[in-house]
């Protein structure tokens, strides 16, 4: 990718991010969110945070993979279990990193 | 009646306890820019403007993986969506507010001083209708510096870091921590294990449009199930 469109990107998307901070505080006499939508915004973090994860760790390399030697779908899970209890992205990064290190390290012999 | 200066403070002393989440979040927004071949400036510069980290990781992932300009932009609008939500929740607390007042306060929203703001607008205090956005602003500015500066960091470390860490695996490490507390009830964890599945099935889909696609599958289950449960 280009450096120009990379920045065409990052300015877009700063853009239009602001747009949507400013949309209702500036609006707000005429604009209202119908209850169709704000109903089915509540579920946006859940769904696309789920979108997000689980294809990285279950198709690492573009094929779906639920084998042991996914190294990303083991370390993952490890991390998805200390997310759950710690509630801390300091935690569960130390332990999903950690335990990828350690996994290739154990598969290959090597420590990057 | 409480001074101005007292609610700022208070507003920066508020998400202070938050801020061991929000630094290596945003180191691994320095970090990962880096790791996908973004310039220093181009890291700073999404950090500076973007302000959101969800967005930020999702755009990099997807430059890593040579997606066009407008899947990019679809994905990274599509989670930051929930801006738009906070800020009709905010509106009605900042009417009396010039536009001046409320173009600043709408660049520094985000997910911590949202959720801290609005909880203390609901205490309903008399003093607070008046001056409340105060406090959003010290929690905004605290947020926003803290941000930057652990952007820096990170793009400071990559620089260092010798051979391949995987670093580009912390990406969805990060998405994992923030998913756990929005899992809520039923309705969000099928939202969610919709969403997933939808968005690995179709991760093989033209123009990187699976995460978009999970995304609109999840919200569209939620929904239904949401619907289910109140016989609405």
């Amino acid at each position: 990718m280009s450096d120009t469109v990379v920045w065409l990107n990052i300015l877009g998307i700063g853009l239009g991010s602001y747009l949507l901070r400013l949309s209702f505080i500036a609006l707000w006499q005429r604009l209202r969110i119908p209850a169709l939508v704000d109903e089915g915004l509540t579920y946006v973090p859940a769904a696309v945070l789920a979108a997000l994860v689980v294809p990285a760790l279950v198709r690492p390399e573009g094929v779906i993979d639920l084998s042991p030697d996914n190294l990303r779908l083991v370390a993952g899970l490890l991390a998805a279990a200390v997310a759950w209890f710690s509630r801390s992205v300091l935690f569960t990064l130390v332990a999903g990193m950690g335990a990828l290190w350690l996994l290739t390290w154990l598969d290959w012999g090597t420590m990057p | 009646m409480q001074r101005r200066r007292d609610i700022f403070t208070s507003g920066v002393l508020v998400v202070v306890p938050m801020l061991p989440g929000t630094v290596p979040f945003g180191m691994v927004a320095g970090l990962t820019a880096v790791d996908a071949g973004l310039s220093a400036a181009q890291a700073m510069t999404m950090s500076l403007i973007i302000f959101a980290g969800a967005a930020q990781l999702a755009t990099l992932q997807l430059i890593a993986e040579s997606a066009v300009s407008a899947v990019i932009l679809l994905t990274a609008l599509t989670i930051n969506l929930r801006l738009a939500m906070y800020s009709a929740s905010l509106a009605p607390h900042w009417q009396h507010l010039g536009r001046g007042w409320q173009a600043s306060l709408a660049f520094l929203l985000a997910d911590p001083n949202y959720a801290v703001t609005i909880q203390r607008y609901r205490m309903n205090d008399a003093d607070w209708r008046e001056r409340g956005h105060w406090y959003f602003l010290g929690s905004g500015i605290t947020l926003w510096l803290t941000w930057q500066a652990a952007t820096a960091v990170g793009v400071f470390m990559a620089a260092r870091v010798p051979g391949n860490w995987h670093l580009d695996f912390s990406i969805p490490l990060v998405f994992m921590a923030l998913l756990v507390p929005v899992l809520a009830n039923r309705a969000h964890a099928l939202a969610a294990l919709t969403g997933g599945t939808v968005a690995t099935l179709a991760a093989g889909m033209p123009f990187n449009l699976g995460i978009v696609t999970g995304t609109f599958a999840g919200i569209a289950v939620g929904r239904f199930a949401a619907r289910r449960r109140t016989g609405g």
